[in-house]
């Protein structure tokens, strides 16, 4: 043992009495400024974790050949023409299940205590939240991505153009930044990541497959597609579909804005209260 | 303890409770400036829920505190500027690396890229991390996660720091690091208080130590003083040569006091609570002539400040159930 610098540990202590020495609070940095430093975690985030990345389109991808060519011929009369189908709906529901993990992320800060950090911190408090759909927005970006890639590589051709897919990307991605909130509030009410993952696919599951995402609601008997008519879902993907095929259904595009206005109007407040207090 | 010093934390009447659970119920605190003041208490008996109602993340259900003069209910954004909490979870982002952490911190506190980079070197430096930087905190040993952890919390050197039990779970080396940084800390000046179940942690690190159960200070004083009032310590002796040991008792039952024989056939204990008694009755077995293979003084745990100071062991997780019957 050297108990002049050192301890038996090795922390050298003259290095941290330095480090504890040198620091003078800086002035607190503006809002903006704050919120785009959480972003920046965020795209740490998908850069150290890109396994979530894989997670969550490896679903859809699956769903796309599946459906496709299993199915396809059986449903639409042809592979080609159910691919034409069914793609711009499978852009929906690969974006939508990335907003799933809003949640899930804020739950695990929650459960391992970095919440408590950043709100010991005198920053502006709904910083954090914001800085998140920064990261979120390049998980999103790339889940869409990639199956419009793999649509095209396919034999999809969109025939409203790359304009036409960008537009029904972009669409798709703010819808996704009004339900990500209601992941966030599960986030913050559930007891643990995997309780967090398993009620959100739980609800996003069955409310993908009772929508126009797979099949034409026509077919169906009445009642069921009565719903699958007014669930928000086939109405993001109508847009979706209608942005691809080059003739904008401007309603289905309104709605579905409105929605996605609605859900961040309700669940965002209800997320930054619960993120306070919790 | 010096009662006219600036306080650096001021606590009256703190109560909280979550449902029938009574976390908090009724607790003044009173610590000076420039202290390491240790709150005392079982597992459950309240230590972190003070702490989170001290850094402004839950309201007290009643009384009030002040941190460096502001009110943590009417201000506590003024509070937030001057304290940095490390919970008991060691709070920082496992998908981060470590270095990441810091800057990020850094970057929040209000430092320039710049300057937020070059203070996450001279802290993974100080706190010996450098080498793991660039990895993700999840693969960090428990001892390594806990220095990134008190790292953070001084990115900007607060005035008042909250330490929530920083050494449960970690090895002795880890531990003595950790002890030694929050000594480091407190001669630049910060105010720590330190909530831990170990009598030992507070023993080494407090100058003042207030002893919590089931949600209210049950005795306040120094160490010394709580030692003192559980009044007993052992010094624990083995022998080289067993066969000596009715002699050992002889000479120590003379220098020091009352001896107990263990079931090792070699050892004795002797119930002393004064370092220096303890050394002359080393002393005079060596001048005895009996062989010492070892010894050591041994402090009253915290089960027995407990059992002293109320009567009835430290228990965990109380209830307001159990409290009221
Ligand atoms: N968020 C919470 N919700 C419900 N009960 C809680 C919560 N936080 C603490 N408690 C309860 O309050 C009591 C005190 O807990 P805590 O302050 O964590 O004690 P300590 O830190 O001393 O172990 C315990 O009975 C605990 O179960
Ligand atoms: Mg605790």
């Amino acid at each position: 043992m050297n108990p002049t610098t050192t301890t038996a540990g090795g922390a050298d202590t003259a290095a941290v009495r330095r480090a504890i020495a040198s620091t003078e609070r800086p002035p607190r940095p503006g809002r903006l400024s704050t919120a785009l430093t959480f972003g920046w975690r965020g795209m740490l985030k998908v850069k150290h974790v890109p396994e979530q990345l894989v997670d969550v389109t490896i679903t859809p991808v699956m769903f796309v050949l599946m459906f496709t060519y299993l199915f396809g011929g059986a449903i639409a009369g042809s592979t080609s023409a159910y691919l034409q189908y069914i793609l711009p709906g499978m852009l929906v529901m690969s974006v939508l299940f990335t907003t799933v993990y809003s949640g899930i992320s804020l739950n695990t800060d929650l459960t391992k205590g970095v919440v408590d950090r950043f709100r010991s911190l005198p920053i502006w408090r709904p910083a954090p939240l914001l800085g998140s759909l920064l990261g979120d927005s390049v998980r999103y970006v790339v889940a869409g991505t990639v199956i419009i890639v793999l649509g095209v590589a396919l034999g999809y051709r969109p025939e409203g153009g790359a304009v036409g897919a960008l537009a029904a990307l972009a669409l798709v991605v703010v819808f996704s930044f009004g339900l990500s909130w209601v992941f966030s509030v599960l986030g913050l009410l559930l007891r643990s990541p995997n309780a967090v993952m398993n009620s959100g696919f739980m609800a996003i599951f069955p409310l993908t497959f009772l929508s126009n995402v797979f099949v034409d609601p026509t077919t169906l008997p009445g009642p069921l597609e009565a719903f699958v008519d007014v669930n928000p879902i086939s109405i993001l993907a109508t847009a979706s579909r209608s942005l691809m095929q080059g003739q904008p259904d401007g309603t289905a595009i309104v709605v579905s804005l409105a929605v996605a206005a609605g859900l961040a109007a309700v669940f965002l407040p209800i997320t930054t209260r619960l993120y306070r207090s919790r | 303890m010096t009662t006219h010093a600036p306080l650096a934390i001021e606590a009256t009447g703190l109560e909280k409770s979550f449902g029938a659970t009574r976390a908090v119920a009724g607790v003044d605190l009173a610590v000076p400036e420039g202290a390491i003041y240790g709150v005392l208490g079982p597992n459950g008996a309240g230590k972190t829920t003070v702490i989170r109602m001290l850094a402004t993340l839950i309201a007290p259900d009643a009384g009030s505190a002040r941190v460096m003069g502001h009110d943590i209910h009417a201000d506590g954004d003024a509070v937030r500027g001057l304290v940095s909490l490390t919970g008991q979870l060691a709070s920082v982002d496992e998908e981060l690396t470590g270095r990441e952490n810091l800057v990020l911190l850094g970057r929040l506190l209000g430092l320039s890229r710049r300057a937020a980079k070059a203070r996450s070197q001279e802290l993974l430096e100080a706190f010996e991390i450098a080498e793991a930087s660039g990895r993700l905190v999840k693969h960090y040993s428990g001892g390594m996660r806990r220095r990134l952890d008190i790292a953070a919390s001084i990115v900007v050197t607060p005035r008042v720091m909250f330490l929530d039990e920083p050494t449960t779970g970690l090895d002795p080396r880890s531990r003595n690091q950790v002890w030694e940084i929050a000594r480091a800390l407190v001669a630049g000046g910060t105010t720590i208080l330190l909530c831990t179940q170990y009598l030992e942690e507070a023993d080494q690190l407090a100058d003042g130590i207030a002893v919590i159960d089931r949600g209210r200070v049950i005795a306040e004083g120094t160490p010394g003083q709580l030692k003192a009032s559980v009044g007993a310590g052992a010094l624990h002796v083995r022998l080289l040569d067993p066969g000596r040991r009715p002699e050992a008792a002889a000479v120590l039952g003379r220098a020091v006091g009352a001896v107990e024989l263990e079931p090792d056939p070699a050892a004795l204990t002797v119930s002393c609570s004064d370092a220096e008694r303890a050394a002359t009755g080393v002393a005079e077995l060596a001048r005895a002539g009996v062989g010492i293979a070892e010894f050591s003084l041994g402090q009253p745990s915290l089960d027995e400040v407990f059992l002293a100071l109320t009567g009835h062991m430290a228990e965990s997780d109380h209830t307001l159930e159990e409290q009221a019957s």
